[in-house]
């Protein structure tokens, strides 16, 4: 769909109409190359420090920093090294399992929750729904601390914890999360009503309705959740620094922090950052597959968060 | 059905007829029990993660403890402690000095690329991937990154800047652009501010724009009295959530400037959210960081409220009833 429309001719002579025309082509033509150009130099802006990254992980040490594109040593080696100096296999393993539980589990909770807020009529709704999304404005910076003395409190907490101490990083999720409550709120509220309500006379009971009608028709914004949580999830950083304690247990992000310390730390010298850019190209690979697949949900769901709805 | 074998009182009993009064109350508050039952995972989430958190780190605050030992309870020493800290202002100006310059780096970045986006038709799709392919990129590997990209010696960008005769600073250790280099870094990742604004922008009824230029407004009027306005409470949004996430910055500058690396010099980067981590779990001051928090959360309660109070003036939800 074009963006420029020509002026509404009817009431005009034609002659004039037509000039009019032509040159609304010309500045049309004009803005079309000006906003192709413009958006493909920000496209390389945007692409070539990942490429750069790509391209650094196969350079041999002492030549990352040449900038050449294509290596003139070309070192595929720096992947095995950091294969067997790093446990990188285990990192990506424990990430997948925290983010898929820490997605699912925040996905299904705040579902529920909004469900809560938008199906039911109760007296406090309104009160509690605002104090769901007055918990977005606290900053996690001060909840931190207490946070993790309440998981160390229920015995959740180091290599001994159950689950080798895994357990902080998602099950907070299985609260819901007051983000994900509102954005799903805000798409139940705009299903038909009519359709509970036929359910209801038929004789489906509260959750037969959420679980069989409200869900499936949800879909898409449980898959927003999901990918969004992945998201974060898969490279919180934060919360990998303060709950895991062993490299056994290291999530990609905490792993690559364990790399830059130990390989760009210059320590006596030695630094090997094509070996930290390798570990990055490994690590980042898996999201942007996932984001390659579900990229079309992704973009969406970030357009719609914006909106009042 | 049974109901006589149904012990009095016992806590199953669903199956028989209920008493009556039970029964009653049952029926009035059925909208309501329903409710809790969806939402009590919320609630109690919000009681042993935030509420409780909340009241214990205020507790905390007052005391000395270092995660071993019992708190021992110090009143105000601890804010009394942070007024002569000179880390403390350094650290909080880092943050509102970083926060002053990202917020609006980010909008306007964002919304010229939205504009862009906008007025292209063809590989609208491509563009959008390829600008939000940062976002997938963990903040870890974009901090290291960039600290390659930043060298002052050899990174590509004074590469380029000596290419039009600029002497680039050396930006991942002089103090005094380690901030700057920061905030060009997180425009890296500005992707999804400008899908916000570019949905936003897709929503101004185009009728508008065509009366206005037959009114004769010109591009730049338009942009002011039409586009502006319209897409403001997106703006407001993007806005507040760019406020808050960069008084927050951690890992980035965490990854870039902090860990074994003696080498670099650190103090510009050091942020208060890294501050207080740092003071937390690598000093084990677990009440002075919460006398840290404490001040952080005040100060982002009053600033938002600031913010809400101004936006009253600025922001037009169009067509009343905001949701």
């Amino acid at each position: 769909m074009s963006t420029l429309v020509a002026p509404t001719t009817d009431t005009v002579d034609v002659k004039v109409a037509k000039e009019h025309k032509r040159r609304a082509n010309v500045r049309q033509r004009a803005g079309q190359i000006f906003t192709y150009t413009a958006l493909s130099l920000v496209c390389i802006v945007f692409i070539y420090p990942l490429i750069w990254l790509v391209s650094a992980s196969f350079k041999p040490r002492g030549q990352v920093f040449d900038n050449r594109l294509i290596p003139r040593t070309f070192q595929p080696e720096n992947y095995r090294i950091i294969w067997e100096a790093a446990p990188v296999a285990q990192w990506l393993v424990n990430s997948l399992v925290i983010t898929t539980l820490a997605a699912l589990a925040v996905a299904a909770s705040s579902a529920l929750v909004a469900w809560g807020f938008t199906y039911f009529q109760f007296k406090w709704r309104d009160r509690l729904f605002a104090l769901v999304l007055g918990t977005m404005m606290l900053p996690a910076v001060v909840t931190m601390i207490p946070e993790f003395l309440v998981w160390s409190g229920f015995g959740l907490v180091g290599i001994n914890a159950p689950f080798n101490g895994t357990l902080p990083m998602w099950a907070h999720n299985l609260f819901g999360s007051a983000f994900y409550i509102f954005l799903l709120r805000q798409f139940f509220m705009r299903l038909p009503r009519d359709v509970f309500e036929a359910a209801k006379v038929d004789g489906a009971g509260n959750w037969r309705i959420f679980w069989q009608i409200g869900m499936p028709l949800a879909r898409p914004a449980l898959v927003v959740t999901i990918l969004f949580e992945a998201q974060a999830a898969w490279t919180n950083l934060q919360r990998a620094l303060i709950y895991l304690q062993d490299s056994s247990t290291f999530t990609v992000p905490r792993g690559l922090k364990a790399v830059v310390d130990r390989f760009g730390a210059g320590i006596g010298g030695e630094q090997n950052w094509e070996l930290v850019m390798t570990a990055a190209v490994v690590t980042t690979l898996p999201l942007i597959i996932l984001f390659f697949f579900g990229q079309k949900q992704f973009v969406d769901g970030i357009a719609t968060t914006g909106s009042k709805g | 059905m049974a109901t006589a074998t149904v012990a009095k009182g016992a806590p199953g009993e669903t199956l028989g007829a209920p008493p009556r009064p039970i029964r009653r109350f049952f029926d009035r508050h059925r909208n309501t029990l329903g409710a809790m039952a969806f939402i009590s995972p919320w609630i109690i989430g919000f009681l042993v993660f935030t509420a409780w958190p909340m009241i214990y780190s205020f507790y905390l605050s007052l005391t000395d403890f270092d995660n071993i030992n019992p708190p021992r309870f110090a009143g105000l020493a601890n804010y009394r402690a942070m007024i002569s800290d000179h880390t403390i202002p350094q650290a909080l100006w880092n943050t509102f000095h970083f926060a002053i310059m990202s917020v609006p780096a980010t909008i306007i970045v964002g919304l010229l690329l939205a504009m862009l986006l906008q007025r292209a038709s063809r590989g609208n799709g491509f563009f959008r991937t390829v600008f939000f392919l940062p976002r997938m990129t963990p903040q870890v590997a974009v901090g290291v990154l960039f600290l390659m990209l930043f060298n002052g010696s050899r990174g590509i960008i004074n590469q380029i800047l000596g290419w039009f005769g600029i002497t680039g600073p050396q930006w991942t250790v002089d103090s005094a652009w380690i901030r700057p280099g920061l905030v060009l870094m997180g425009l890296w990742t500005v992707g999804n501010t400008a899908i916000i604004l570019l949905a936003a922008l897709k929503d101004v009824p185009r009728e508008l724009y065509e009366s206005a230029r037959v009114d004769g407004a010109s591009s730049l009027r338009q942009f002011w009295s039409i586009t502006l306005p319209l897409i403001s409470p997106q703006i407001f949004f993007v806005f507040i959530v760019n406020s808050i996430a960069s008084l927050q910055t951690f890992t980035e500058a965490y990854t870039a400037f902090f860990g074994n690396q003696a080498n670099f010099s650190n103090d510009a980067a050091l942020f208060y959210a890294i501050h207080i981590f740092e003071t937390a779990f690598r000093n084990f001051r677990m009440g002075y960081a919460s006398a840290m928090a404490w001040v952080l959360f005040l100060i982002i309660m009053i600033i938002t409220a600031i913010q809400w109070r101004v936006s009253k003036r600025f922001v037009f939800y169009g067509g009343g009833g905001d949701e």
